[in-house]
């Protein structure tokens, strides 16, 4: 065991520093970049070494990136699209993956060189994820996986998905699942464009026919699905909920003063300016509280995984967010009635143009806020009974063979 | 006088009458076709439901070839409209304009144009908001000169498609009501890119254009009364709306399991169905209430139209919202009718002024 547990941020920061001079983010392009600070095991400090990390606590994270922003301009942070590779598929394939798992995909998934997806949602299985229907049925060393999933966020450009399926059906829904890494590229994985409210497709629909994973690409043991699966569930679940700005003032709520103080003033009578400043005076309380509470949280929590404290921050902001961006299409009015962007239906984000257009694009956008990572009514539930120990409802599901549950 | 609310036995033939027509005509997949097409609706539809149906002139008297019908009918047309999401110049041109002409105008106009727009074969509608103004009659500004105007009129409906424009303009007297043909010189009709793409909006802007005034002296009392009638009759469209957001949630929380239950079986959902029942309801009576007043002439009936818009503008937004809630992840889809009726919902509750500018209206007829 190394001595790296007792690695100051000082002595880190002189690693980062040896990192750049090696290499240098101006002068490099991302991807050299990231297998370099990979090498060096500044990817994740907490990772082993050898690893893409020193062993190090979590909380070092932090300053690998500042050093390298004091010293370049240019960062070349975790790309956008890579964000689930990074923050789920990483772990994941560190905890459970064969070693030549770990030496093959962790540096490409730091790079950005492999984007990651995570499978798990069904059309059949939302809110019930454990309840979900693809099934992988053994044949020699490989499964044979049959099914669909919904909601994929950036399968298009995914080289490997985290795929969850059933395994056994004749055991009570989460002792049947196994967690398998699926080669986006293999035969019989057909990904489709899910168009949403806002005309783009964010998501993707993955149908799997008769595609073989190969069965030391399973994570875990046959039947631990469940278990790997958890950890990312809750992971997304913080990532989302988020907690909205870390500055005072920033984030959305800007966006909806800039709206206010840019208003059509003679398109509004006394009355009318007079509640519409309350609305936004209150959706500025709510934003404001959602960051004083995420940084309450932040401080309370201990390094590892994130607890159902999370879940306040998620329900208040799905349902804060939705309340903000209606009282913006309000302060709009009949600028309200357009909505400039059009709905042409296409792969990718919304486009922001303008304050206006981008108020019309989230007031639409918002509505999934209280239903992705969660739906509001689970989150209610989740509170009640897990944070205040209230009884929850009985459950049908739990202990019979997941074949016999009724499904849609 | 109280209004007794109810339907006779004509008024139940003539709904299922319409609801079927709407059925065959203008179900989830002629909605998502008219939508995208060039006009924004189907001119064939269009033709049925003047000719087959009678309905572009309702409300127009017989003598000016319409069916002379009341409110009572028009309230139960348009509810089945509002639960079709019909595509369609109904409400610019069978309700607004045709209640401004009969409102308004002389009668050289009125023989002129009312039996065009009750057969449907002339397209009307009636330009009323100016770009960053109020919708109040008191904020327009637009004048008119020397038998022409200069200036812009914004959110008319099916203004780009319209044969007649019948424009809201200041005068020496007040308010008056003039014509604009389609060809006329010096105007710019902009379609608007809709949040919701079920109803055709346009921004015009009128450039030394040509328009003769149809009416005489001051129109604002006969012009807040058609305003009136026209979100008298959009409210029965919320409600018709409303009703439909509420049928469809409930009929998915029967059918869809999760945890090996129909979600309707959660009280968190049932619970969330049963408000919406409330707020449906409540949008009916306030949709009926406006639409029985205008039937009987009920004095109060600025007061009654207020409510119902404010009222169901709202109502039919959190129906649409709840159904999106309550369908999930599917209901976020653009493949689901959701976002559909969410969409009309919104936009419904902006034009001609959200809830809070009628609920002001309101109070300031209530004396608050």
């Amino acid at each position: 065991m190394s001595d790296h547990a007792q690695m100051s941020e000082e002595e880190l920061r002189g690693r980062v520093r040896a990192l750049l001079e090696e290499v240098h983010p101006e002068r490099t392009d991302a991807v050299t970049f990231r297998r370099k600070q990979y090498e060096h095991g500044l990817a994740w400090v907490h990772f082993p070494e050898g690893h893409g990390g020193l062993g190090l606590s979590p909380k070092l994270n932090v300053v690998v990136t500042d050093e390298i922003s004091k010293h370049s301009k240019v960062v070349h942070p975790d790309p956008g699209v890579s964000i689930i590779g990074i923050g789920m598929g990483a772990p994941v394939v560190l905890t459970y993956g064969t070693e030549e798992m770990k030496r093959d995909m962790l540096p490409r998934i730091f790079s950005g060189e492999d984007v990651w997806c995570q499978m798990f949602s069904e059309p059949g299985a939302g809110s019930d994820v454990a309840g979900l229907a693809m099934r992988a049925e053994r044949d020699g060393d490989e499964w044979v996986v049959n099914g669909q999933k919904v909601w994929t966020t950036v399968a298009h450009l995914s080289r490997w998905g985290m795929l969850l399926a059933r395994t056994n059906p004749d055991v009570p829904k989460h002792d049947g699942l196994s967690y398998f890494v699926l080669d986006m590229q293999a035969p019989g994985v057909e990904v489709r464009p899910l168009y949403q409210i806002t005309g783009e497709a964010e998501f993707n629909e993955v149908f799997l026919t008769d595609v073989r994973i190969p069965h030391d690409r399973m994570l875990g043991k046959e039947g631990q699905g469940w278990q790997v699966a958890i950890t990312t569930l809750m992971n997304e679940r913080v990532a989302i909920g988020g907690g909205g700005s870390k500055k005072k003032g920033g984030g959305a709520i800007s966006a909806l003063v800039k709206l206010w103080q840019e208003r059509e003033k003679a398109a509004l009578s006394p009355a009318q300016e007079a509640i519409l400043r309350d609305r936004v005076t209150q959706c500025w309380i709510e934003q404001e509280l959602l960051r004083v509470t995420s940084q309450r949280a932040r401080a309370a929590q201990k390094s590892g995984n994130p607890g159902p404290e999370g879940s306040v921050s998620k329900l208040a902001q799905a349902e804060g967010n939705k309340r903000l961006w209606e009282t913006a299409l309000d302060v709009l009015g009949a600028d309200g009635l357009a909505f400039e962007a059009g709905y042409e239906l296409r792969q990718g984000y919304g486009g922001t143009e303008s304050a206006q257009a981008l108020a019309k694009y989230q007031f639409l956008r918002s509505r999934a806020n209280s239903i992705e990572g969660g739906t509001s009514e689970i989150m209610r539930n989740i509170l009640g009974e897990r944070v205040l120990g209230l009884p929850g409802e009985p459950r049908v599901d739990k202990a019979i063979p997941w074949k016999d549950v009724p499904r849609s | 006088m109280a209004l007794d609310y109810s339907f006779s036995e004509e008024h139940d033939e003539l709904r299922a009458t319409v609801r079927a027509f709407l059925e065959e005509k203008s179900d989830e997949t002629a909605v998502r076709e008219h939508m995208a097409s060039e006009r924004g609706f189907a001119p064939q539809v269009w033709e049925q439901l003047a000719e087959q149906m009678g309905l572009a002139g309702l409300i127009i008297p017989e003598e000016h070839g319409g069916a002379g019908m009341s409110y009572v009918e028009l309230l139960v047309v348009m509810e089945e409209m509002g639960r079709s999401l019909l595509c369609a110049p109904f409400l610019g041109s069978a309700v607004f304009a045709a209640n401004a002409v009969l409102a308004c105008a002389n009668e050289p106009t009125q023989k002129e144009v009312l039996a065009g727009i009750a057969a449907g074969k002339l397209l009307a509608t009636v330009a009323h908001l100016e770009p960053g103004r109020r919708w109040d009659l008191d904020a327009i500004e637009l004048q008119a000169k020397d038998g022409t105007l200069t200036g812009s009129k914004t959110a008319v409906l099916d203004g780009h498609t319209a044969d007649v424009i019948f424009v809201v303009a200041r005068t020496d007297a007040g308010l008056g009501l003039f014509r604009v043909d389609a060809d006329a010189a010096g105007m710019t009709r902009t379609p608007i890119p809709e949040l919701d793409l079920t109803r055709q909006l346009a921004r015009i802007d009128f450039a030394g254009t040509p328009a003769t005034e149809v009416s005489q002296g001051d129109q604002t009392a006969a012009l807040e009364r058609v305003l009136g009638l026209t979100v008298a009759a959009l409210a029965a469209e919320q409600a018709g709306g409303a009703q439909a957001c509420l049928e469809q949630a409930t009929d998915y929380a029967k059918t869809r399991l999760q945890f090996g239950r129909p979600i309707g079986s959660y009280q968190g959902i049932k619970h969330k169905c049963a408000d919406m029942l409330v707020e449906v309801e409540f949008a009916k009576s306030a949709a009926y209430n406006a639409c029985f007043a205008a039937a009987e002439g009920a004095d109060d009936f600025l007061e009654t139209a207020a409510l119902a818009k404010a009222y169901c503008s709202e109502a039919y937004f959190h129906a649409a919202a709840n159904n999106i809630q309550i369908h999930g992840g599917m209901g976020f889809t653009w493949e689901h009718p959701a976002h559909l009726y969410f969409k009309r919902a919104k936009a419904s509750e902006l034009l001609f002024g959200d809830a809070a500018h009628h609920r002001e209206v309101l109070a300031g007829k209530l004396g608050l």
